[in-house]
């Protein structure tokens, strides 16, 4: 039996404030919270559509450059979008590929920004993400834990 | 990181850097400039791959020992090849010339794990909406949710085909990402019975479906002939490793250049002297390197590494299925395929049938289970570490100190390797699909679909931030900007 909810973090943590996901997410996994499973990767693939299957909700957790600081919650569903043509995948259209290969819907699913400002390869987290950081880590506790309204 | 942005950097003009979506990764972009001469024809035409030379300042001043687990976090979309090269270096500063056998077949594992995982991904998810939908087709189907759409069994295989090499790899490096299994000297951990079989499971589906991927690529080739032999279609040289016998081998091997008609350029050059043969010339309109062959010399002595290169230049591929459609791929249309651009496509597919095969060998080989892990030497100042990348030759180079600390490090990728042969498809397709003093949606296209088949890795080559894949300044004979195409 999976455990019903899925937090997938993405970013690489030698990238400046691209750590910002994997950060939370090794604090999500401290909490070792009943019920959630997370998973860490530099970038979304087409393998992660696996990981939404027997989900009530799936939340993605990624640095951001044009989110409102400190951060932001938003409704994902499945799409197609212009993410195609990189190495890697949006959320909606990870939730897409589900779709269309299984024949059933997605979970319900989130999208939690957290803005970043610099990503140099080597770098630390940024003053600025450090705070951005804190804030997020209440609202993906409160995501992990509660049930997904749409 | 997310965005939408995009940013100047002050301290290097002309350097963008462009923010990206949520979750389309840390990726660098590629920008085309098209010159054009008074007449209107295609005078020059350059890729630009905006470098930013952080490798080297990232790993130097590490200690020796840590650095097959930092150097994967060069690159997200293939840290094995960074995790084994830097080890294969790494073997050699500790003084370990011969791995044990345990070591060497749990090594290959995780490779080949990687080169299938990495080939499957490329063709279904990047180039398999180009092939099946058309290079003109509407660019919002012509990708991998396209492909779901209209081929859900083949999108759903290469989600598994993907899923199972990353299992691979998560077996024998103990993780699936910022793995540990690969040290210096050898591994850290063999193959438990029960991970064994777990794999065995699956492997015999991961021969048949790229089998029939192979199948699928040889139909496309059949069906729109002239256009696949042609497309951005030139002669190169090229560079790969290869084993002692000529077979194909893409852990370890000796260096192997060939010439455009096949001929030998060199054989079995042993790679820990490699810029003996390899010289990285500076270029100044380009961030990126641009190696040559010193036999051969910087005009001509460009060269071009990658999948096509392997199939065609080895004297045979060491397992039986993969081997039938090597022979099948340079008998195709006289060996039109085999010389083919688009070739590319064609050959790592059979790749990756051969890494499944591998797989499949090593899985009921007993040695993966040893205890005999690691061995030791005497230290050495100096060590260089190459394999065959998923895209390519991997040049590892470091120099340690009596400490233990990265004194210097020199790495050269396949992207960089591949910098000038990528430039020449360009070209090609610019020459052909240009139409006079206007850039069309078509021939952004077209340049995407060269580019693609080289499968660049833009975040390995680059470290820049980015989303835009790339964009396509027309500019007439004095440089001033006629037209631009921008794909974000």
């Amino acid at each position: 039996m999976r455990a019903p909810v899925v937090v997938i973090a993405v970013g690489n943590p030698s990238r400046g404030d691209d750590a910002i996901g994997p950060e939370l997410a090794e604090r999500l996994e401290r909490e070792a919270l009943p019920g959630v499973d997370v998973i860490v990767d530099y970038q979304l693939q087409i393998e992660h559509s696996l990981e939404l299957e027997g989900r009530t909700l799936a939340v993605f957790v990624d640095a951001s450059v044009s989110a409102p600081p400190p951060c932001s919650v938003d409704v994902v569903r499945p799409e197609r979008d212009a993410s195609h043509s990189t190495h890697s995948l949006s959320p909606a259209a990870l939730l897409e590929i589900y779709v269309r290969c299984t024949g059933r819907q997605p979970p319900p699913a989130r999208v939690l920004a957290v803005r970043g400002e610099r990503f140099e390869l080597g770098e630390p987290l940024s003053p600025a993400a450090r705070v951005h950081l804190e804030a997020a880590w209440a609202q993906l506790r409160d995501l992990a834990a509660g049930p997904a309204r749409d | 990181m997310t965005s939408s942005d995009s940013l100047e950097t002050t301290s290097r003009p002309g350097l963008r850097r462009v923010a990206i979506d949520p979750l389309t990764r840390v990726e660098g972009h590629g920008k085309v400039t098209l010159l054009l001469d008074e007449e209107g024809h295609v005078q020059q035409a350059r890729l630009h791959i905006v470098e930013f030379r952080g490798f080297e300042v990232f790993i130097q001043g590490r200690p020796y020992w840590e650095v097959p687990v930092t150097v994967q976090r060069l690159c997200g979309i293939c840290p094995v090849s960074h995790h084994l090269a830097a080890s294969k270096a790494m073997d050699r500063i500790v003084g370990v010339d011969e791995l044990t056998p345990t070591a060497e077949k749990i090594r290959r594992l995780m490779h080949y794990g990687q080169i299938l995982q990495s080939h499957a991904l490329h063709f279904f998810h990047l180039s398999s909406p180009d092939l099946l939908f058309g290079f003109d087709s509407e660019a919002a189907r012509r990708n991998i949710v396209g492909v779901a759409a209209t081929y859900p069994d083949l999108a759903r295989r290469g989600v598994l085909l993907r899923r199972f090499g990353q299992e691979v790899i998560r077996i024998t490096a103990g993780k699936r990402i910022h793995g540990t299994g690969s040290i210096p000297g050898g591994v850290n951990r063999s193959v438990t019975d029960a991970e064994r079989g777990e794999l065995r499971a699956q492997v015999g589906q991961a021969v048949d479906w790229s089998r029939e991927a192979v199948q699928l690529v040889r139909r496309l080739f059949e069906q729109n002939l002239e256009m696949y032999r042609d497309f951005a279609t030139f002669p190169a040289n090229g560079l790969q490793l290869v084993r002692e016998d000529g077979a194909l081998d893409l852990y370890h091997g000796g260096l192997r250049a060939r010439g455009s008609g096949g001929g030998t350029i060199f054989d079995h050059v042993d790679y820990s002297t490699y810029w003996e043969q390899v010289f990285e010339e500076v270029k100044p309109w380009s961030y990126m390197k641009f190696p040559y062959l010193r036999l051969i010399g910087p005009e001509e002595g460009w060269y071009r590494v990658g999948p096509l290169t392997r199939v065609t230049g080895c004297d045979f591929i060491p397992s039986p299925l993969a081997e039938a459609e090597r022979r099948d791929f340079l008998a195709f249309d006289g060996g039109s395929a085999a010389r083919a651009t688009l070739g590319f496509h064609w050959a790592r597919m059979i790749e990756m049938l051969h890494a499944a095969e591998v797989i499949a060998g090593l899985l009921d080989d007993p040695d993966i289970s040893g205890g005999d892990l690691v061995r030791q030497g005497e230290r050495r100042g100096r060590g260089v570490g190459v394999l065959e990348a998923p895209r390519g030759t991997l040049i590892h180079h470091y120099r340690v100190d009596e400490q233990g600390m990265v004194v210097r490090a020199n790495l050269i990728v396949s992207t960089t390797h591949n910098n000038e042969a990528m430039n020449r498809a360009v070209r090609e397709v610019a020459r052909r699909y240009l139409d006079g003093r206007q850039l069309t949606e078509g021939l952004l296209n077209h340049v995407e679909v060269a580019i693609r088949a080289f499968d660049p890795c833009l975040s390995c080559a680059t470290h820049a931030l980015g989303q835009m894949p790339l964009s396509v300044e027309l500019l007439d004979a004095d440089g001033s900007r006629l037209d631009q195409l921008v794909r974000d």
